[in-house]
């Protein structure tokens, strides 16, 4: 058996791998991809401390957890459409102003 | 005491009449206007005689209690009425007089824009006096007392374009607040210590107390907070100073308000608190002196006035002081007695002088008048009635009422030969600027704008009833004698003037209110009955003396102003800085202005302005701004609106929170 502590390493690293790239990233996709990897990498913690304790909350919080991130996603992209037809640019350094 | 439920009335009808034209006044009709203000003061006069009508000496007081206002644990104050033999007096003087100046009234501001104003002020005027002199107790009196200061401020600025009235206004507002704040401690003190305001109660809880003929106490601090308050609505020393700058109002207004009516309040209120005053000498006693030299000295500085309207305001002032000596000596009815008389002569010699100031254009300076006995015979007649009536010439009615206070002010256990003495000179300075007065406006020469004698165009021209160039600061060909509904009044005050006296022959008037003033102390009903045995011979020699005192000022006043007018200059560069003190009022206002005004002025202008508004509350207010402005401009920042720098601020306070926790965590 793995032991809980590896999970939680991979956990972190996934999670770090996300904030990373949701500070250093330009394009609005890459930064959207990251705040799953960050969201994922919490999911993979609830999973291993709910294997670790025998617990079921921690599995359901997981699907609460994929729920959202479905539902952010689909939202998320209608934005990123959005702001991609009126900016004709995917640079978040360049999305400064709230309306055009 | 008898209920009466028409006493709540007298005062409510002129509230009502004002309240229609204060409403309704700008989109009526001028003649809507003066049915409206006439009909509803007419309608309290006439209340007031059917009120008469069932009253004497014999009666006892009617009054009625309207509604409950202040009701708490065992002190009660209502809104309720009081009529006796004393207020039957002030009532009939203020509806009477009160209906025949709105009467003159209607000729005298017909075309002045604020008509409806002003009768709607007048009226109102009336209800805030009638309220005052109907009171049963002190608290309702002094809604009264501060509504007529109220009614007397708006009418003193009238044409408050003028600076000169507005200023007036706000003097004669500010100066009865001195006055209102010793009326207002007074009553407090009657609260404290007899727990009710009503006069009845008040009253029967002096009566036992003990007379405070050594050192001063309870009852002689009340008097004397009264008298402060009497003395500022009254224009007594010190504060008379606002009565003379009162005389930028209306003429009609100087003739109901400060001459007639409201000036006398203060005299009605000591006469009313006649118990307490009787009950603290030494309160009397100030009440003497401050009414005998403000009767000197007022009529001084009337010698050396050009302005028409400021002789009579200072003659007002030295009137009033007779009032007040008389009361001071315990001769309260002798005081109401003048208040009344005063009220017809002094109400008259206003509106006349009104009518010369209208007849010659607005013109007040008695230098540019002369002569005008030709232009306005009537206004001439009914002004030498009320000249020698307040010079005191029998058969007049001021003959009867200032020998009574002479003579009390001798005779009196309260009095003394000085308050005589004093009062007899100024009888004679009081005949003596009467005169002056008379002979400059109505003798010798028309010395203003260019004279025609053309009597006969202007006497047709008079009896258009709604004078069309008849407003004051219009420019006229020659003086013309005012519309008939002017001289109406003038008429029926000059009658009164001259038979009004004649009631108190033979000590009648006295009698009527006895009733009143028999609760006064024992003392005084003794030197009833033994000074009137006694003193006859002696009452006939001051009289005497009095009367020769009348006609001394009437001889030297045609000398000076009729026989040889060269003289009175060469008088005035002799005496040089006496009269120069006399012609600027002794410098009291600008004493006045260096003692009181410009120090209060000065510290409110660096201590409070300066120092307390500026330095403290608006530097509060301001810095406290500046130091938000400095904080958010520096958080500012923050809001780059670059949105990988809100990412790092969302990521470095999500850092800062799991470092909080695991920190926490391990503390624990």
């Amino acid at each position: 058996m793995v032991p809980l502590f590896y999970y939680l390493i991979l956990s972190g690293i996934l999670f770090a791998c996300g904030v990373l790239g949701f500070l250093i990233k330009r394009n609005i996709i890459t930064i959207f991809m990251s705040i799953e990897l960050m969201l994922n990498g919490v999911n993979l913690s609830f999973v291993a401390f709910a294997a670790h304790w025998h617990a079921l909350s921690g599995q359901v919080f997981v699907f609460f957890v994929m729920v959202v991130a479905a539902a952010e996603a689909a939202v998320g992209l209608a934005i990123i459409i959005a702001v991609y037809r009126t900016r004709e640019t995917l640079n978040v350094d360049q999305v400064n102003l709230l309306k055009l | 005491m008898t209920p009466n439920p028409y006493l709540w009335m007298v005062p409510l009808l002129p509230l009502a009449g004002a309240a229609i034209n204060g409403f309704f006044g700008r989109r009526s009709s001028k003649r809507a206007i003066t049915t409206v203000a006439l009909v509803f003061c007419g309608a309290a006069f006439a209340m007031a005689l059917f009120l008469a009508a069932n009253f004497s000496a014999a009666s006892a007081p009617y009054y009625y209690d309207l509604a409950h206002w202040i009701r708490s644990g065992n002190f009660q104050v209502d809104f309720s009425f009081y009529l006796d033999q004393l207020s039957l007096v002030m009532l009939l003087v203020v509806t009477g007089v009160g209906f025949l100046i709105h009467i003159y009234s209607v000729g005298y501001m017909w075309d002045d824009d604020g008509y409806y104003r002003f009768m709607c002020y007048l009226n109102l005027f009336m209800f805030f006096m009638l309220t005052l002199v109907l009171a049963k107790n002190y608290l309702v009196m002094f809604i009264g007392w501060e509504g007529v200061g109220l009614a007397s401020y708006l009418l003193i600025g009238f044409w408050f374009i003028k600076d000169s009235a507005a200023a007036a206004g706000k003097k004669a507002f500010i100066v009865n607040r001195i006055g209102d704040f010793g009326f207002l401690i007074a009553l407090f003190l009657m609260i404290q210590h007899f727990g009710s305001l009503d006069f009845t109660r008040v009253f029967s809880a002096v009566q036992p107390l003990p007379v405070e003929t050594a050192g001063a106490g309870l009852l002689t601090a009340i008097g004397l907070l009264l008298m402060v308050g009497a003395a500022g609505k009254s224009a007594q020393i010190p504060l008379y100073i606002w009565l003379p700058d009162a005389m930028e109002g209306p003429t009609p207004v100087s003739a109901l308000i400060h001459a007639a009516t409201m000036v006398t309040a203060g005299v009605y209120m000591v006469a009313r608190s006649h118990v307490i005053f009787m009950h603290a000498p030494t309160a009397l006693m100030v009440v003497a002196i401050i009414g005998t030299l403000t009767a000197l000295f007022a009529a001084t500085i009337g010698i050396a006035q050009t302005d028409i309207k400021k002789v009579l305001a200072y003659s007002t002032v030295s009137q009033l002081g007779y009032m007040f000596m008389a009361c001071g000596v315990g001769a309260f009815s002798a005081g109401v007695f003048h208040l009344m008389t005063h009220a017809f002569f002094k109400g008259l010699l206003f509106l006349a002088a009104g009518s010369v100031i209208h007849g010659v254009a607005g013109e007040q300076d008695m230098r540019k008048m002369g002569g005008l006995r030709y232009y306005m015979p009537w206004t001439f007649l009914t002004m030498t009635i009320a000249t020698f009536a307040i010079a005191g010439f029998p058969p007049l009615a001021g003959f009867f009422s200032k020998d009574e206070i002479l003579w009390q002010a001798y005779s009196s256990p309260y009095g003394s030969w000085v308050y005589w003495a004093i009062g007899v000179t100024t009888a004679f300075i009081t005949s003596f600027y009467m005169f002056r007065l008379w002979f400059l406006t109505f003798f010798g020469d028309y010395r203003g704008g260019a004279a025609t004698h053309d009597v006969t165009h202007q006497s047709a021209d008079a009896h258009a009833m709604h004078d069309k160039h008849g407003h004051e600061g219009h420019e006229h060909d020659s003086p013309h004698e005012s519309p008939w509904v002017m001289l109406g009044p003038l008429v029926v005050l000059a009658l009164l003037s001259f038979v009004g006296g004649w009631i108190g022959i033979g000590g009648r008037f006295e009698h009527f209110l006895a009733p009143v003033f028999q609760s006064g102390t024992a003392a005084e009903l003794a030197h009833e009955t033994a000074g009137e045995a006694a003193g006859a011979g002696r009452e006939t020699l001051l009289m005497m003396i009095s009367v020769g005192a009348a006609v001394l000022g009437l001889l030297l006043a045609w000398l000076l102003y009729f026989r040889r007018p060269q003289l009175p200059a060469r008088i005035a560069d002799g005496l040089g800085g006496i009269y120069r003190a006399v012609s600027n009022k002794y410098y009291v206002d600008e004493i006045y202005a260096a003692l009181f005004v410009k120090p209060l002025l000065d510290g409110s202008t660096t201590i409070l302005w300066h120092g307390v508004d500026q330095g403290v509350i608006d530097a509060a207010v301001n810095d406290s701004a500046d130091a938000a402005r400095h904080i958010s401009d520096t958080a500012r920042h923050m809001q780059s609106g670059n949105l990988r720098s809100y990412a790092g601020w969302v990521a470095a306070g999500g850092a800062l929170v799991i470092a909080y926790m695991v920190w926490m965590g391990v503390t624990q």
